[in-house]
């Protein structure tokens, strides 16, 4: 991640550029509304103590790991409401590589299309994935796989990019070979 | 004098002793007694898993039947904490396999836990019996597969909030037919299918079944059957509550609940239909726990169930309930101690439902048992909180979380201070705190003069500087956890307070103003302390020391160094040289 754009994006208390710690800070424009974080705006009647006030808000954003309600919680609800994926918000998945000790993240409304993702993926991951053809079958040793809502496990790319996005609850890199034999 | 008295005796009198906290003050009185103690101790709580190594805990105490390990801090709920950072129970397995053979409860919570370690778990303990894991990861179904297929006298298994890869919903079916032992199973958190006459049969066979937790995907048509099998149960947990209304499902579920004569707590209910609500009527009275958390039913129907639960202790619901719910719940349910409400709808920015302040201030009035409070809500002003405060000066916990931050008293639009310094002013046996709105140092001078008996502290966006962090540390005597994100916090309070953080299990900072200077003076100040900056980003060797840290940890630990920290996780202070030093 580039240290430039996170130094704009990161929450902090203050005035807009009077943190003087980083040398690096770059211009005092509004926080970067990234899908990670952005700073929580107070309401636009209250000043602070200071006498000067917040500008008001811009959007209703989100503050990472805020209200403190548990992942799951809000999974449960949102499952209820229609098919969109949610508002500036970010659709965070976890992506599990077959070898790999960790999980990973990923922010699916970051990419625009199957081959953004892959490239994203691959990057991540230091490894080359395919997506499969019926002509060719497997092109690379690792295979990109979802859990859909229905707890299905599918082999990317069937449905168009849109349709996977909201239904994609998290994501697999499986060996190829492993596909096959399931 | 002490040696005179009888081994035999002491033991006899220790055996009383339930309390960690009593049985380690009796082992400093003398050496006898710190052996005597020692042998006899059976259960052990690690409230930090890094505080500790579990060599130095078998050493100690050599015949423990029961262990409880905590991992993660607490905001890793809130993902704040990244993935990888640590919490692995295995080596914990590894070294208890080696030195309990006959160990027989294992409690994790916020822990890493792989299908290796419970494969080992599964072989290792020939006497195992309880199994209870909250909110860990890292395991699959096979992990579960195991445990089934190989603890003979399981009596617990209880999978509470936890996140499973989930890659069939075959292990159930792997507890073998002359398994009849289990008296607790708990598998809310998982959404595969396990065979429904695997479970049916496994329900038959458990004579001394007394909690059953379903998964989502029991369907309600099924739940009769099951109950009709253990009509003993004592805590149950629906499915999916909802399929088309038919009027025998209706009533075969409604006569099977009034079958339930010793049924005290209720949960579940995903996707509810409210038409068939009305079959858990029979039991109502008899409930002492209501968990409706998942039942986005509006307040009418809400109001009909809780109007009936005179023995509720403890309801968790949604703000679908609103103001008028909770007035129902207040005349209704007039021995209630806990009481959870938590937002349906958080990231929106108005509220669709009627909950407000007012609700809670009305339970405070209506119950005189209340004793610990988890509310979320869209406004809250000092008159309120004052109000609480006065009227229930018993609470033992109270966390109070407005959805925006910052927020000031609606009415008046002044901060908060006064209205949570009335809380821990009124509140004298308060041990747990939450506070959210807007909030200056005031409030943290009122909570370092009155919180005496204050445990855990949990902050988010307040203070205006280290003053506030300086006031919780230095007058707060019985603090144990703090918990700070996102306040003007940073190092002159840290560094003017060292040995209190001695005092504590933990200290958790992100996004404040804390230097990783002062985390490095820290870390070589306070040899056992372990000062843990986590901070992803890149070229973090050339990021200068006056700059801010993302997160910090701070613990201490007779253990040092933890030797599995990942690359975004660095020990402040303790080697010689370049603390940036990747090694």
């Amino acid at each position: 991640m580039d240290l430039i754009n996170f130094e704009a994006t990161e929450l902090r208390l203050g005035l807009p550029g009077s943190s003087t710690d980083e040398p690096e800070i770059k211009s005092t424009t509004s926080p970067v509304n990234t899908n990670k974080r952005s700073s929580p705006e107070m309401d636009s009647n209250v000043s602070d103590e200071n006498g000067s006030s917040r500008s008001p808000p811009p959007t209703k954003a989100q503050v990472v790991g805020w209200p403190p309600v548990r992942s799951y919680r809000k999974n449960i609800l949102q499952g209820r409401k229609s098919d969109q994926p949610e508002m500036g918000s970010g659709m965070y998945v976890k992506v599990s590589m077959d070898g790999a000790p960790y999980l990973r993240k990923v922010d699916l409304k970051v990419y625009k299309s199957y081959g953004e993702l892959l490239k994203g993926l691959q990057e991540m991951f230091k490894c080359i994935i395919g997506l499969y053809s019926e002509r060719e079958g497997y092109k690379s040793e690792h295979a990109p796989t979802y859990e859909d809502k229905d707890g299905d496990w599918m082999l990317l790319g069937d449905v168009p990019w849109e349709m996977f996005i909201t239904s994609c609850k998290r994501l697999r890199i499986m060996k190829s070979c492993e596909v096959i034999e399931s | 004098m002490a040696y005179s008295f009888p081994e035999e005796v002491l033991e006899h009198v220790f055996s009383f002793l339930a309390s960690q906290k009593d049985r380690n003050a009796v082992s400093l009185v003398c050496k006898t007694w710190y052996e005597m103690e020692r042998w006899c101790r059976k259960r052990i709580f690690v409230g930090n898993c890094y505080a500790v190594n579990p060599r130095i805990m078998i050493r100690r105490f050599p015949e423990v039947k029961s262990v409880e390990l905590k991992g993660k801090p607490h905001f890793a709920d809130f993902n704040l904490v990244p993935e990888g950072w640590g919490g692995c129970v295995y080596p914990w397995i590894v070294e208890i396999a080696r030195g309990y053979p006959w160990l027989e409860e294992i409690r994790l919570k916020r822990m890493v836990v792989t299908d290796e370690s419970l494969e080992l778990i599964s072989k290792s303990f020939k006497n195992f019996k309880v199994l209870i894991l909250s909110s860990c990861e890292g395991f699959s179904t096979d992990g579960l597969a195991a445990i089934a297929a190989n603890c003979r006298n399981l009596r617990v298994l209880d999978l509470r909030e936890c996140e499973v890869e989930e890659l069939s919903g075959h292990w159930l079916s792997h507890f073998p037919d002359s398994f009849t032992s289990l008296e607790s199973l708990n598998m809310a958190c998982l959404s595969y299918e396990v065979s429904f006459s695997a479970l049916e049969r496994l329900v038959s066979r458990s004579s001394n079944l007394k909690t059953l937790r379903l998964n989502r995907n029991v369907p309600i048509e099924k739940l009769s059957i099951l109950l009709q099998r253990a009509p003993q149960l004592v805590d149950f947990g629906t499915g999916a509550y909802s399929s088309e209304i038919r009027s025998d499902t209706y009533s075969s579920l409604a006569e099977a609940f009034s079958g339930c004569k010793k049924l005290k707590s209720l949960s579940g209910f995903w996707d509810v239909v409210p038409a068939y609500l009305p079959a858990v009527y029979s039991v109502c009275s008899q409930l002492t726990s209501l968990n409706l958390s998942y039942a986005t039913t509006q307040s009418p129907d809400l109001s009909k169930i809780l109007g009936q639960c005179h023995n509720l202790q403890r309801l968790v619901v949604l703000d679908y309930i609103e103001d008028t719910g909770l007035d129902t719940v207040a005349m209704s349910c007039k021995d209630l101690r806990e009481l959870v409400v938590f937002p349906s709808d958080p990231f929106v920015a108005d509220a669709n439902v009627l909950l407000t302040e007012q609700g809670l201030v009305s339970v405070s009035e209506g119950c005189s048992k209340l004793q610990s409070v988890l509310y979320f809500c869209r406004q809250m002003s000092n008159s309120a909180l004052i109000s609480i405060s006065k009227n229930r000066p018993n609470l033992t916990c109270f966390r109070c979380c407005i959805l925006e931050p910052r927020a000031p008293d609606y009415l008046t639009f002044e901060p908060l201070d006064i209205g949570f310094g009335s809380i821990v002013e009124n509140c004298k046996q308060l041990t747990r705190l939450s506070m959210s709105g807007l909030l200056t140092d005031r409030v943290f001078e009122y909570i370092g003069t009155h919180a005496k008996k204050l445990d855990m502290l949990s902050i988010a966006f307040a203070g205006d500087s280290d003053l506030g962090l300086h006031h919780v540390l230095s007058g707060c005597e019985s603090l144990r956890k703090l918990e700070i994100r996102d306040c003007p916090f940073g190092d002159k309070a840290l560094l003017a307070n060292t040995s209190k953080l001695e005092t504590m299990r933990s200290l958790w900072m992100s996004s404040c103003s804390v230097s990783f200077g002062a985390c490095k003076l820290l870390g070589q100040k306070m040899p056992r302390l372990n000062v843990e900056v986590i901070d992803e980003r890149e070229n973090l060797d050339s990021i200068p020391e006056d700059a801010h840290v993302e997160k910090v940890y701070i613990y201490r630990t007779v253990s040092g160094q933890r030797p599995d920290m990942p690359d975004f996780v660095r020990t402040m202070g303790k080697d010689k040289d370049e603390v940036y030093n990747l090694s």
